[in-house]
């Protein structure tokens, strides 16, 4: 077993833990004594191993980006997350989560959701499945992300304002809690990150992981060797970059990094750069490092992308910055947005404004010419297109 | 002894009333007062709420009494500031109820600390689970001779309460059906049964049924069964009118009826 993955207790080092009320004890008790068992099932591995395949698309490619090679002074490699079903890497984790569900006997999905993303990959494999869903989405958040709204109503689930506190991710994420409080049997709910207590964050990383299992098949046939010298990726919650690196955390000589959204500058109040602005403590049922007064009230945080405007990040996040063996690193709002164009211009793929924060960090190291450096490209940018035209004034 | 273990002592067989309000709501400074005023209607014991942020087991009218409380400026260091004088006017067992962050930020042996220096006898913290209690807090506790409360639910297995019966040391806190704070709770079969489950399971600890009781008839069903009832959201809803500190009276007279003290 992995130094890095969770102990038996819950935890990471000090992180991680179920911070819960009692009233949603049942629920999560029966997760953790079954999580592993059902995703271990024949029967399981199968249908999520070609729903992958088949509906989702996976696996996706591991594109040598060419220019971007030239430019940066090493072999760019770009996981093509956004080239998934539903256009980020958000359905792998959704897709695993209904297929248990299903086996949990549950007849109702809640999910929260931020930019939409989560949201939408949740209501899609509702549809699939024939299972009613609710989707928790904040009041601000639905005005920001009316596209996305208008896909998960398409695919015939409810999309619930959360109007409590700031009313975007954090509270969507607590009115969501509150949901199945009050709905404690048969409802599941499916959480879009690497977040919440003891057992989310390992199963979602978990369903995250095929990212990196490819990665190493791919880089193999193109490199010859499995591993990159460093391996890139945003985090928010963390999930696409814990995916990007569940495989490569015992291959010490991989270099992990992982790019947090600065927002306006890490010293503006505008930002959401957890693992610089955040403490110790706890938030949605695991203890990580968030945002927060010196009073313990959670601050909310601000980025550009509504991906990466979350407090916290999750508790495997936390551990592996607190002992160092991965790098966490701040991009702001600019330097994200610059990245997104220079990736459209020189290789015509528009990246979602999150993923444009790991393809920034390129800009800032120096690398040997034989570097194969490996970039998580979670999301495509269609939903984003507003904010760049409104940005570059196009 | 501490304060909650006497009241349970000296009034075993009778029927017991708690008030939950939110510190700093309505007024930042109303936390003193409203605890007097309780006193004098014949409240039994009280709890404190130090507001949070993110209450995810509060519905909708503690949260706006939360989130009120901490534009007006409540925070933890206030709170203890404004307790200080505390046993000076008020006799009845006080607890504090919140979220774990704000207590770990403040730090929990610090915390513990304040609560024994201002008098206050207990803690209910809904999202601090058992077994980081028993592994990182418990001593601290009992150090202070601070009780912490323990919820169950309907869906509470009997193991899990025997455990949470052995742990605790004030009273067991009985969430009274699958539901946030504030709504109503409806007599049923259900209901009815849960309570009677635990009851006969004859718990070292007293019983105080919280979640939904909002009136007479809820205050008197839940008291069939236990030793106490709380009621939370009912009262703070009365605090949106201007004349609450008239109107306890009338209110405690209302929720407590034939079974006063």
């Amino acid at each position: 077993m992995s130094n890095y993955q969770v102990n038996e207790k819950g935890y990471y080092g000090d992180f991680g833990g179920a911070y819960i009320p009692e009233m949603m004890f049942p629920n999560i008790e029966e997760l953790r004594l079954r999580y592993m068992e059902i995703i271990n099932e024949d029967s399981f591995k199968k249908e999520f191993e070609q729903l992958l395949r088949d509906y989702v698309g996976r696996p996706s490619p591991l594109y040598l980006a060419k220019r971007f090679s030239e430019k940066y002074g090493a072999n760019i490699f770009l996981k093509r997350e956004d080239l998934n079903h539903t256009g980020a890497h958000k359905v792998n984790n959704t897709i695993g989560q209904i297929l248990l569900a299903k086996r949990l006997g549950k007849k109702r999905i809640i999910a929260e959701t931020g930019a939409g993303q989560h949201g939408v990959a949740t209501a899609t494999v509702c549809a699939l499945m024939g299972i009613k869903c609710v989707v928790y989405m904040g009041e601000i958040d639905i005005q920001r992300q009316a596209p996305n709204v208008a896909r998960m109503k398409m695919m015939g689930a409810e999309v619930r304002p959360a109007s409590s506190g700031s009313k975007t991710l954090k509270d969507a994420t607590n009115e969501a809690m509150r949901d199945w409080i009050n709905n404690p049997v048969d409802t599941h709910y499916i959480i879009g990150s690497v977040v919440g207590p003891h057992p989310y964050p390992d199963m979602v990383a978990r369903f995250q992981s095929v990212i990196s299992a490819e990665t190493r098949k791919q880089l193999l046939e193109k490199t010859g060797r499995e591993t990159p010298d460093y391996a890139i990726a945003c985090v928010g919650g963390g999930s696409n970059a814990i995916g990007m690196f569940y495989h490569f955390l015992d291959d010490e000589a991989v270099q992990l990094i992982a790019a947090e959204a600065a927002g306006k500058g890490v010293d503006s109040g505008h930002s959401a750069a957890t693992s610089v602005l955040g403490q110790e403590g706890v938030l949605h049922g695991s203890r990580t490092i968030l945002m927060q007064t010196t009073d313990g009230q959670v601050i909310e945080p601000y980025s550009i992308s509504a991906g990466l405007d979350y407090p916290g990040i999750g508790p495997q996040h936390a551990f592996l910055h607190k002992i160092g063996r991965a790098k966490y690193v701040s991009i702001t709002d600019d330097e994200a947005m610059q990245a997104g164009l220079l990736l459209t211009r020189m290789e015509g793929i528009i990246p979602a404004v999150e993923s444009a924060h790991a393809l920034a960090q390129l800009e800032k190291m120096s690398f040997k010419p034989s570097d194969n450096v490996v970039v998580c490209l979670s999301g495509r940018g269609d939903k984003d297109l507003d904010n760049y035209m409104k940005y570059f004034n196009f | 002894m501490n304060r909650i273990k006497q009241l349970f002592n000296n009034k075993a067989g009778k029927k017991m009333l708690s008030i939950y309000f939110t510190a700093g709501y309505p007024r930042i400074d109303s936390t003193i007062e409203l605890a007097k005023t309780l006193e004098t209607a014949g409240v039994d014991f009280l709890e404190i709420g130090f507001p949070y942020s993110d209450p995810v087991a509060d519905g909708p009218v503690i949260q706006h009494s939360s989130e009120e409380a901490l534009k007006n400026g409540m925070s933890l260091d206030l709170l203890f500031q404004q307790l200080k004088e505390l046993r000076q006017h008020v006799q009845i067992p006080v607890l504090l109820m919140g979220y774990v962050n704000p207590m770990l930020q403040y730090g929990v042996e610090r915390f513990c600390k304040s609560c024994a220096e201002v008098g206050v006898d207990g803690v209910i913290v809904p999202d601090l689970p058992m077994y980081e209690y028993e592994e990182l807090y418990q001593d601290v506790f009992r150090k202070y001779n601070i009780s912490n409360i323990f919820l169950i639910t309907p869906q509470t297995s009997e193991a899990r309460i025997r455990k949470i019966d052995e742990l605790s040391t004030g009273f067991i806190y009985m969430v009274s059906s699958f539901a946030t704070t504030g709504k109503n709770l409806t007599v049923s079969e259900q209901t009815t049964a849960y309570f009677e489950r635990i009851k006969a399971l004859n718990l070292h600890n007293p019983l105080v049924v919280g979640f939904g009781i909002a009136d007479q008839a809820s205050f008197d069903h839940a008291l069939t069964y236990a030793d106490a009832a709380i009621v939370g959201s009912a009262f703070v809803r009365l605090l949106d009118q201007e004349d609450y500190l008239e109107q306890i009276p009338s209110f405690v007279e209302r929720i407590k009826g034939s079974v006063a003290v």
